[in-house]
Order: C-alpha cells, then structure tokens, then sequence
C-alpha cells in the first residue's frame, strides 16, 4: 500500500507546485496588467494616499514659497493636498481630486508628483529598504512670485477677465502666468466628496468660466499686435522701418472696406508714412495692404513664431494658434487675398494663445531666436536634491537680428504713442497695443484688448502678453492691458532679478 | 519524504526527551520549541498590523502572544500526555496557520470597521469569534485525543459513521430554508441564533473514517480482475459500487446545496482512497472519467456553474455581470498589487475582495505578504500534509494508512480548491482556506483532522513492544516497507 501512498505524496507535491506557478504567473507575470487596471481601486486609493511631492517657487530673492503642498490627515486617504494661495497660482498648478482627477501642473507632472517616475527610482528602492513610505518628487517653476502677484492683482483690481503671461526671453521661463476670473483649486483636493462636487459644479455653472486657462487653453484674435508679425515678415523680406507704405483710409475688401481706426488717413498723410510710423499710430490699411503684398511669406513668418505648432507643452498642452480658418489641415493656410488684408491686422480667422502672443515679443526681444517655453525649473527628489533642471531650448530663429532691432525700434516708437498708467522714467519698454474686434456684430461686441511687451528695450529681461476680455464696446488695448502689461515689468524689475 | 528521526544522537536527543520506555526520543521538546517560534512569528505580524494601521503598538501584543502560546501550550500537553510520540512539526505547523489566520481575520476587521464607521453600520467583528471557535476547536482537539487512544477503535463505528456523515451532509439540504438559509448561493449552513455551522464540513471526516474503514474490511473485493480490455483490467461492475457511491453523493451536493467545493472536495478524496486500497490506476481512470462526464452534465444543467466557468475563463469581461466576475477580478487585482513582496501586513486593501476573511483569505495574503508569503504559506501546508503523510507510510496497519492518506489528502485538496480558485487555476468553489479562513466548522473539523493525524503518527512512531518485536521505525522511510500480514510476500506488486 506504500507505493500507491508515495504516488498520491507525489500528486500532493504536484498540485502545490501548480499552485506555486500559478501563483508566479498572477503576482510576477501578468501583476503589472492586474496593477494598472482602471478598475483597480488599489492604485487609485493608493496615490492618494502618498505623500505628493510639493509645487514651488523661488523669489527674486532665493526664498521658496510653497504653492501647493500635503497635510496629514488621519482619514483613509492620508494626505490633503493644499494650495496657498489657491487662485493666485491655479492656472499653473491646477488642481488634484479624488472625483475628478486632476489638471494642470497636477496632471502634467504627475508622475513626479506621484513618485512614480522612473528618475525617482533609486530613492523609492531605498525608501523601500528603509521601510518608509514612497513619496513623490517635488517640482519647482519658474513663475517669479512677485510677477505673478503684481500681474494677478492688476487684473482683479479691475475685475477684468483675461490672461497675462510673462516670459523670459533669453531663456523661454515663463514668469507669470495668470487667468482671471480664477478658482481655488483647495475644494476640489478636500477628501470629503460632497465638498469637491459642491465646487466642481459651482465652477463649472459659473459663465465667467474660472477654470479655464486663458492663457494657453484658449485662442483669442490678437487684433493689432498682429502687425509685429507681417512687420517682421515685411523686414525678413528686405524692407527696413524708414520704408513707405500706403497711408490710405479704406482698402475694399470684397462686398465692405477696411479702415483705420480713426476712420481717417495714417498720420493725416494723403499718401505714404514710414513703416515705423504706421505701427506706431497701428494703422489698418498699411498693414492690411503689408500682409497682402506678402502674401505666402505671412503665414511663414507666423508660422517662425510658433503659430500652428501643435504640440508643445509647457509641460501643460498648449492650443493650437493658427491664421487659418480650422485647427489642423487649414491652420496655416490664408485662401484668398481678401482674407488675407483682414489677416494683417489681426482679425478674421487669426487666433493666438496670450502664451503664443508673449512667445512672439519675446523672439524680438531676444533678437530673433525663438526660446521654448518652459514652466519647470527644476525636478527635486524627495529630499530637495536636484534630479533634473531646466534646459533652455531654440527653436530656431525667427527673423535676423537687425531685422529684430529694427522692429524693437518701432515698438519703443509705439509705446511712446500708447497711453495708460504704470510709466516709469527711466525705463525703455517696446510694446505694441491691439484691440481685437469679436462676434458677428463687432461693433456692438466688447473686444479683446491687448498688450504686447518687453523691458528692458535695450536689454530685455522681460517680455509679457497681456489680454483682457473686455466688457466696454469702446475699450482699446492701450486702455485697459496696457497698465496691466507695464505693472507686470515694473513688479519683476524691481525685484532684480 | 523526511530523513530518519530515530537514532538521532546527542544534544537533539536530548533536547527532545525520551520516551517512557527509553528506548526511542519523543521529540515533545522540538515541537515546544517550534510553538515558540510559530507564537512569535504570529506576535510578530500582530505588530506589523497594528504598526501599519496606525494603531498604538502597546504591551497588549505580548499578552496575545503569551494568550497564544498558553493556548497552544494546552494542545502540547495534551499531545505530551495522550500521544507522545506524534509528529513534532504537525501542531507548530497547525498552530501558524491558525495564528496567521487570526492575525488576518483582526486586519480585515479593522478596515471593515473603519468603512462601517463612515457608512454609519453596524460593526461585526469577526476575530473575537474566531479565537472563540479557536478555543472550542482546541478543546474537540482534546477530547479526539482522549477518548480515541488507537485509531484503530474507530473501524468499529464505521457504518455510524458513514450514516452519520450521509445524515450531516444532507440535512441542509433537507431543512427548511428557516434554519438552513442560502447564503451566497450555496444551502450548506445551518444557523442557530448569532452562530452559523456547516455540518458538511464534519461530514466529510465522518465519510472519509468510513470510507477507510470499508475500503480495508472489503479491499480483497476490489483487488480481483474484471475483463481485460486493451490491455487493461477493468473492474468488475459491481465492484464499481463505492465509486458509483461517491459520484452519486457529490453530484447530489451540487445539485441539491450548489456547493461546488464539497462535492469536489468529496470525490477527489475518495478516488485518492480508493487508488490507495486497490493500488490500481485503473480506477482513478474510471473515476476521472465519471467526474468529467458529471461535470459536463452540471455545466449543461445549471446556470451557476456555467458562470463560475465563464469567470474563471475570463473574469474581466464578466466583472460588472450580476454573479460576474467581479470578486475574482478583485482578488487577482490584489494579488497583482502585492506582487513578490506584498504591499505589508496591514498596508494593503484586502476588504476590496468580498468575502476577504473566509474563501478569499488567500488573496488577502497574496496581497499584503505578496508571493513571497503566499508561497510561505503553501509550504506550511505542504509540510503539514507531507508529515501526515509520512506517518501513513510509517504506520502499520492498513487502515491507519488509508486514514492517514486520506486525511493528508483532503489537507492538500481543499488548499488547492480555495487556493486554486482565488488565483484563477481552476473555477472558484465556495470552500475555506484550513484553519486560516474564518468560520467555526472549518476550524473544528480541521482540528479533527489533525488530531486523527497525531493519533497516527503517535502509532508510526511509537516504539515497538511485545507481539511486534521488530522496530520498523528504524528503517530510513524511503526504503520502508509495509509488514502485510495478509498475504504472502510473493503476490506483492512490485
């Protein structure tokens, strides 16, 4: 009767050794595909309970201020994520909710945030070894704080609805990045459910759309600072700022006219002015009759600015910006001449980012080399040591150096001729106004009012794109944005940076 | 299987102790000493818990291990008096697996505490109840040891056994649904106020005496040659009858309880016997055969077991159906989360898994101790059956072979059911993990089980006196062979 027992010892043994492979297949081989199902709650319920690593941002004078950040709890989900200063930083950090996932910085960077990322690796194996708990790297911007208050604050002092982002143009930082109206991203992160859909709806019903990121995540006609850009494409072209163009009052376009703002002649000039002259007085008809002249090397020259470029990230996704009729294919395509007269100032399908408009001053202010946009400064483990730093990245340059001096020339020229508070003596800025006309009644529809930017003139240290939806059907750029632009430059100067 | 414990010399020896007559060690002092280690790895994974749910790690822990360890203390001196000479490793091997089991069962209790506090619940702690049936198994425990000195004694009662088990097996299905509800699909509980008893559970110990009681008394029966076909011999028809038996009686558990796991349990574990008596394959062939053609006529018949087919093939795509796959596709997610190392004792999310504390505790392991445990704890149990199982080939008598067989089988039967199932080797059945899952029949049966198991081994080892001079306990167990008094050597199959 022994064998027979041995054989059956034997099946014994077989069995728990299927059972152990089994075992190796579900937890070793196929653990990754279990891990990651989005029905796994684990994962989920898991995130949230790490230590997420915090958002930061260093002023001028090296101090770091913490724009969001985690605080112990003792409920399921261990970590609270808080933000200072919710509002103020919205647009950039975004927002982080066990409901309704996250956006912004939260999201682009969350696998940093979250610990997850493989440059984390060695620290989680040691925290591992240690038996603490993974944490996730911290992220610090490169928003000047001081900037970013100074630019929000101008906004909602007004109560305007609109977007200021200032740059770096040397080196592509974005230093501010405001949207106004803002929310606080502090509710949506709450652990209790019914407080994150209580905000989520109230955001969302609100028409003045806080949540949006006006700056990159919506598209607006730049109006007359589009002129910088047939300007430039004008001086590329072999034209200098003394050139004459036409100083005409109307130019028909197909069944109406194009006129100048005034109504009147560029300058009260019954013939030709300077090309400097007319961007500085932002007359229509020279610019309208510029772009047409130039026809295929407008959309070119937009094109060297960063309009149609359709996948940057900042490390957000940023909109497409286009001169074109639609996204995609047309983007970049202006059919026909009359189209393209409206295009040269800015109007009929052109659209811009504010994140696009401030990339195109910036490119002049650095002399014509296009620098991309970033928003990280650096990636930080854990404990603050440094895993990863900005790297500043061309994009190849936009127009010739002389020809960006040239354009610089006729910006300072311009800011001489635009009002509005926020001048400083002593201080050289370039800038260009625009006032955007909208909707299918233009004439009773609020524009969009702009505010293109740098300062220094003579060494550019920051540039800035300022838009304001506004709410007054007879506001100019040079009204409302044009203070807003100089309270930005003049906060970020005066830090010294 | 094991290397040889007698002659063991020097300071094992004496660690151990001798027997009463001197003559062989009794290795009491082995076991004691592995109670220990088992009470500290159990005190031991009490404080991960508490330390990863936040709780105050206080002095309490060393007064549960010592509670522990008292407990297990009065199973050692009852196996010290009533079977000294009993496998060392069995009641430590027992002792861990109940003690882990306790350890997870008080884990999931915290977490289904902390979500009923938040729904506003009820709070039903299960562990209270488990070291209570824990305790009453001890003392069945002890009282198996007792009253049955030779297992032999127990052939006696052989057809009261086998009535007794048929009655136990079958009165749920009988009852009224008042006292005997359907709970997850299954009518195999009887309920008595707050307590719920499977006597399926008992049934199966009280058949498998049976069996193996009948098995030997007629075993010259199924030793005769039917018809040769194909070279093989075929049993004679009416031979056929216990096997017929035994298919019968499991597809009337799945017909009349849906209880998938028992019927499986059932059957597995009289073939196994059945092989064992006859020694011939042939009926495993036959019994294979039935078992395939009763499991194609259930799959055609019933809609359950349809389902557990279609999840067990596929428990993603089932896992928002009603009787889906849902708790499958929880268990594997846990076992894919805790991956080699687990996420730690009390770190994971193991009350995701419905029925975490009783059928999927194996997933609850899986997740929190990650393979690496798992794979611990199927060792335990491979030990445990494999100890068992050496004593059957070490005893003497046929029927303390079959027994002990058996009842290793069954051990190993039910880990690869409930394990098997939560790790989508084979379709899940409803049935416990021994002596880890929470539940009051179980434990008790279990403890049954392994009381019988000591009670053989103590047989195996005991030295030899007066009618049986030669020692066969001397001989290394791999070359051992089986004194059969029956019959003459020369018809033994080699």
């Amino acid at each position: 009767m022994n064998t027979p027992l041995r054989r059956v010892g034997l099946a014994m043994l077989c069995m728990i050794v299927l059972l152990l492979a089994n075992a190796t297949y579900i937890q070793i081989i196929k653990a990754d595909d279990y891990r990651k199902d989005s029905r796994n709650q684990r994962v989920l319920l898991e995130e949230y309970s790490r230590e997420r690593g915090k958002i930061l941002a260093r002023s001028s004078n090296n101090q770091i201020q913490v724009l969001a950040t985690v605080q112990p709890t003792n409920n399921r989900l261990r970590y609270l994520r808080q933000y200072t200063n919710g509002p103020l930083y919205a647009p950039v950090t975004g927002f982080y909710s066990t409901r309704y996932g996250a956006g912004g910085l939260e999201r682009a960077e969350d696998e940093i945030l979250n610990g997850s990322d493989d440059r984390l690796f060695v620290r989680r194996l040691s925290d591992l070894i240690t038996g603490r708990d993974p944490r996730g790297g911290n992220i610090e911007l490169t928003i000047n704080p001081a900037t970013q208050l100074a630019a929000y604050q101008a906004m909602e002092k007004q109560g305007f609805a609109g977007s200021v982002v200032a740059l770096n143009p040397k080196t592509g930082e974005v230093l501010a990045m405001v949207s106004t109206p803002s929310y606080d991203p502090n509710p949506l992160s709450a652990h209790n459910g019914a407080a994150q859909e209580k905000a989520w709806r109230e955001y969302n019903a609100d028409k003045r759309k806080p949540m949006l990121n006006r700056a990159i995540a919506e598209t607006y006609a730049p109006g007359s600072t589009f002129k910088l850009v047939v300007a430039a494409a004008a001086l590329e072209d072999g034209k200098t700022k003394d050139d004459q163009v036409t100083a005409t009052d109307r130019i028909g376009v197909g069944g109406s006219e194009l006129r100048n703002y005034n109504r009147g002649f560029c300058n009260g000039s019954q013939t030709t002015v300077t090309m400097e002259t007319a961007l500085s007085l932002s007359c229509n008809t020279a610019f309208a009759q510029l772009a047409h002249d130039l026809d295929e090397k407008l959309p070119e020259q937009a094109a060297k600015f960063g309009v149609g470029e359709n996948d940057l990230r900042v490390p957000m996704k940023v909109t497409q910006s286009c001169v074109g009729p639609a996204a995609g294919d047309q983007c970049m395509t202006i059919s026909d001449p009359n189209a393209l007269y409206q295009s040269g100032i800015g109007q009929r399908d052109v659209r811009l980012t504010p994140l696009q408009n401030a990339q195109i001053v910036a490119t002049i202010a650095n002399g014509g080399e296009r620098m991309k946009p970033q928003l990280v400064k650096s990636v930080l483990a854990p404990d603050l040591s440094e895993i990863a730093k900005l790297d500043e990245d061309s994009l190849g340059r936009a127009m010739s150096r002389s020809s960006a001096d040239q354009l610089r020339d006729m910006m300072v020229a311009s800011e001489a001729k635009t009002g509005g508070d926020g001048k400083t003596n002593g201080l050289t800025i370039a800038s260009k106004t625009g006032t955007a006309e909208t909707g299918n009644d233009p004439k009773n529809t609020p524009p969009f009012a702009w505010y293109v930017a740098f300062a220094p003139a003579e060494d550019p240290k920051i540039a800035v794109a300022v838009l304001v939806e506004s709410r007054d059907v007879a506001a100019t750029g040079g009204k409302l944005s044009a203070a807003v632009g100089r309270a930005t430059i003049n906060a970020f100067l005066a830090g010294g940076s | 299987m094991g290397s040889p414990v007698q002659g063991a010399v020097g300071p094992a020896a004496g660690l151990s102790g001798v027997g009463p007559d001197g003559a062989a060690p009794t290795r009491r002092g082995t076991e004691l000493l592995l109670l220990g280690f088992a009470a500290f790895v159990v005190s031991a994974a009490l404080m991960l818990v508490e330390a990863n749910q936040n709780e105050q790690l206080t002095l309490r822990i060393v007064w549960y291990g010592l509670a522990f360890l008292a407990l297990f203390g009065a199973a050692h001196w009852a196996v010290r008096k009533y079977a000294p000479y009993a496998d060392p490793l069995i009641l430590p091997c027992v002792a861990l697996l109940n003690g882990l089991g306790l350890v997870m069962i008080y884990r999931i209790d915290l977490a289904l505490t902390e979500k009923a506090l938040r729904a506003g619940e009820e709070i039903n702690n299960d562990v209270p109840k488990q070291i209570l049936w824990t305790a009453l198994a001890l003392v069945l425990f002890l009282a198996v040891l007792i009253v049955i000195r030779d297992h032999r004694t127990l052939t006696k009662y052989n057809y009261t056994f086998g009535l007794a088990g048929l009655f136990l097996l079958a009165l749920p299905a009988v009852l009224p649904n008042a006292i005997a509800p359907t709970i997850n699909g299954a009518k195999i509980w009887l309920r008595f106020g707050p307590f719920s008893i499977q006597p399926g559970e008992f049934a199966k110990i009280l058949l498998l005496i049976f069996f193996a009681a009948f098995l030997v008394s007629k075993r010259d029966l199924f030793m005769v040659a039917g018809r040769r076909v194909l070279g093989v011999d075929l049993p004679r028809a009416r031979d056929l009858g216990p096997i017929l038996f035994a298919w019968g009686v499991s597809l009337a558990v799945l017909v009349f309880q849906k209880d998938l796991g028992t019927s499986l349990l059932f059957f597995g574990t009289i073939l196994v016997m059945l092989y064992v008596a006859t020694e011939r394959g042939i009926w495993v062939v036959v019994g294979l055969t039935l078992f395939v053609g009763g499991c194609f006529v259930a799959y055609q018949l019933f809609t359950h077991v349809q389902q557990r087919v279609a999840n067990w093939f596929d428990p993603l795509s089932t896992y928002a159906d009603a009787g889906g796959g849902y708790q499958i596709a929880q268990a594997l997610f846990g076992l894919g989360t805790g991956g080699v190392g687990g996420t730690g004792l009390g770190a994971g999310r193991p009350e995701l898994v419905p029925l975490a504390n009783t059928d999927f505790i194996a997933a609850a392991i899986g997740e929190e101790l990650g393979f690496i445990g798992l794979a611990a704890l199927l060792m335990v149990y491979t030990l445990l059956a494999m100890r068992g199982m050496r004593s059957a080939l070490a005893v003497r008598d046929t029927f303390g072979k079959l027994l002990g067989g058996g009842l290793s089988f069954l051990l190993v039967m039910q880990v690869f059911v409930v394990v098997g199932g939560v790790t989508k080797l084979i379709p899940m059945t409803g049935i416990t993990a021994p002596f880890l899952s929470y539940g009051g029949s179980s434990l008790l049966a279990n403890y049954v089980l392994v009381a019988l198991l000591l009670r053989i081994s103590d047989a195996a080892r005991r030295p030899q006196t007066g009618v049986r001079p030669r020692p066969v306990a001397q001989v290394p167990i791999a070359e051992d062979r089986t004194v059969m008094v029956e019959r003459p050597p020369t018809e033994r199959p080699t």
